[in-house]
């Protein structure tokens, strides 16, 4: 028994030459990044996800016209080297306000998902760990909230609040927030009753400091992906409302207000309907894919 | 260790009940996992509990540290009785008793640094120690239980099961604790592993002067390990003694059973023992309280005929 020096095996784990050895992450950052790499589909996912927000961000020196400025010369133009996507009912650009549009759309996902996470979280952990009538209180409210389905729940919040982009990112928010107290209830519980949190305890953790840092950071994994994943349906929401009039107001461009348009000109210019609808598709394919991957990235399952 | 010493934990008449419910909710009978348990444990003493799953190993360990407090009877912890105090301030006695766990994997955050891990004990109860400080007392322990302190920063997933159990080992003694509940601290382990880390915790006490309360269902590694055990058999113990006199002279019927239960690394002598054992006798009569059979060895007398 050598109590003094360390066992055999230990030596198959020599940290790597040069790193600083006290105290630092070693490399699960890195391990998750490779099981990320190794999904082709999540990789796809993810480089979309990045070309659509370097499109948002960077609008103004890409898109090649104003997407509010009207030619009456491409009125419902057909695709063409001047105008490769088209004009639409006023001649103004397709390909700008598809461009431009971008920033509606993803802005609604990652703002009404912001909202809903930032919202949904603490309920949620509140819920799992406090138990008792704080719990069914909270619960309760939930499964009266996920009774409406989704996007009813997200059209009458809007009409409520009036028609405009904020107010639809603040009623899709809301609407999604029920999802997250529920998911983060269920991992809290599933967390909270597994033995570390018990040695904790023992130690002699306040509760606040067990949910803050025992409990949450082992739920972030699954609260990332659903995360991805509603941020998707966060822009068909978003899409949806501003279709109905209730996102996005004319003049300023979101795909959903661009495919309400095209329907009355489907047949004259289905241009008009056609590079909204596949820029919908793609963004809400890209975060489901990417999202999809990191559930499988970040499963503790398969750590390595 | 002497027993003119008081005692470090001194546990009386303990209870622990489970309601049981009928199936309209309504209030059936209770469970009782636990009843009439009464110990001692001097400094420097270790204290074996034996006995089958589910005769209320565990549920004594998770009492007597207050993590599932008990249904009645009384907790006393170097002279205080624990029932008495207030959240916080049983908190703060967490510094002077602490919990080694069966299954080191489980009870590791899997998101925590080992280092940090064992760091925790000083942020709780050591607020004024700065960070370098921290570092090097949490290196120090490392070294102490035999882990390369360059593994600070490595996360549960990568170290072995022995090591894991180093690492809550280092963390149960970082306070200087003068009692340890190690619940099963083995179990879970390889047999090459086992006896290294049995060395271990023996090290610590002569060291330390720490208190243990031992269980395990290893009748070997109780015997070599503790100074007394207490047989438990269906929430109650039916017999204490210093371990040698336990081995030698078992009373209570269920120790022979469990003692006789024991597998014997001889061919020959294992075939005896197997021929010899007394399994089929479930039908003793219920315990009586327990009589002092000889000095320092409790044995509850069945009820009706005289042992």
């Amino acid at each position: 028994m050598s109590t003094g020096t360390p066992i055999a095996e230990t030596t198959a784990l020599a940290a790597p030459a040069g790193s600083p050895a006290l105290l630092q992450e070693p490399g699960t950052l890195s391990a998750f990044w490779r099981r990320l790499r190794a999904r082709p589909s999540a990789v796809a996912g993810l480089v979309i996800v990045g070309l659509l927000i370097l499109m948002a961000v960077f609008a103004p020196w890409i898109a090649p016209y104003d997407p509010t400025a009207t030619d009456w010369g491409n009125v419902r133009g057909a695709p063409s080297l001047a105008h490769p996507f088209g004009g639409d009912e006023v001649g103004r650009d397709v390909l700008a306000r598809i461009i431009y549009g971008a920033r509606a759309s993803l802005g609604a996902g990652l703002v009404s998902v912001a909202l809903a996470v930032s919202l949904g979280l603490p309920l949620g952990l509140l819920a799992g760990y406090a138990g008792g009538w704080i719990d069914g209180a909270i619960s309760r409210l939930t499964d009266a909230l996920l009774a409406i389905p989704f996007l009813i729940l997200a059209i009458a919040l809007a009409a409520f609040l009036g028609p405009s982009l904020v107010n639809a990112m603040i009623a899709i928010g809301l609407s999604a927030t029920s999802t997250f107290i529920r998911l983060t209830r269920a991992q809290v519980r599933a967390v909270a009753a597994e033995e570390f949190v018990e040695a904790a305890r023992a130690l002699g953790n306040p509760p606040w400091r067990i949910a803050i840092r025992h409990i949450l950071p082992n739920i972030v994994p699954a609260i990332l992906v659903q995360a991805t994943l509603t941020i998707a349906a966060a822009i068909i929401a978003e899409a949806s409302l501003s279709f109905l009039g209730l996102g996005q107001q004319p003049p300023e461009p979101s795909w959903g207000a661009m495919l309400n348009t095209a329907k009355n000109f489907m047949d004259q210019a289905p241009w008009m309907a056609i590079w909204p609808g596949l820029s919908i598709f793609l963004a809400v394919l890209a975060f489901n894919l990417f999202g999809d991957g990191l559930r499988d990235a970040l499963d503790p399952r398969q750590r390595t | 260790m002497s027993p003119q010493d008081p005692p470090v934990v001194s546990v009386r008449d303990l209870a622990k009940h489970y309601p049981l419910r009928s199936w309209w909710g309504g209030k059936g009978s209770v469970f009782r996992a636990v009843e009439g348990v009464s110990f001692d444990i001097r400094p420097g003493e270790t204290l074996g509990l034996v006995g089958e799953s589910g005769s209320g190993k565990s549920t004594i360990g998770r009492a007597v540290t207050m993590l599932n407090p008990p249904t009645s009877g009384t907790i006393a912890f170097e002279g205080t009785d624990l029932a008495t105090l207030s959240a916080g301030a049983m908190r703060r006695m967490r510094a002077r008793m602490q919990t080694v766990f069966q299954d080191p994997y489980a009870a590791l955050n899997p998101r925590m640094s080992a280092g940090d891990y064992v760091a925790e004990a000083f942020v709780l109860h050591r607020r004024e120690m700065r960070g370098p400080e921290r570092r090097e007392a949490v290196a120090a322990l490392f070294q102490r239980v035999g882990l390369d302190p360059r593994f600070m920063g490595r996360y549960p997933h990568q170290f072995s099961g022995g090591q894991r159990q180093r690492i809550c080992i280092a963390r149960a003694i970082a306070l200087k604790p003068s009692f340890i509940v190690a619940d099963e601290p083995i179990a879970a382990l390889d047999v090459s592993i086992q006896a290294q880390v049995v060395n271990l915790l023996q090290d610590l006490q002569d060291e330390m002067g720490l208190s243990y309360l031992f269980i395990s269902h290893d009748l070997r590694m109780v015997r070599y390990l503790c100074h007394r055990v207490a047989v438990l058999w269906r929430g109650r113990i039916v017999e204490m003694a210093e371990a040698d006199v336990l081995y030698a002279d078992p009373r209570h019927p269920y120790t022979r059973r469990l003692l006789a239960a024991v597998p014997l690394p001889d061919p020959a002598a294992e075939r005896a023992r197997l021929a010899a054992r007394d399994i089929g006798r479930h039908d003793q009569p219920p315990d009586g309280p327990l009589t002092e059979v000889a000095p320092g060895h409790w044995v509850a007398m069945p009820r009706i005929e005289a042992a």
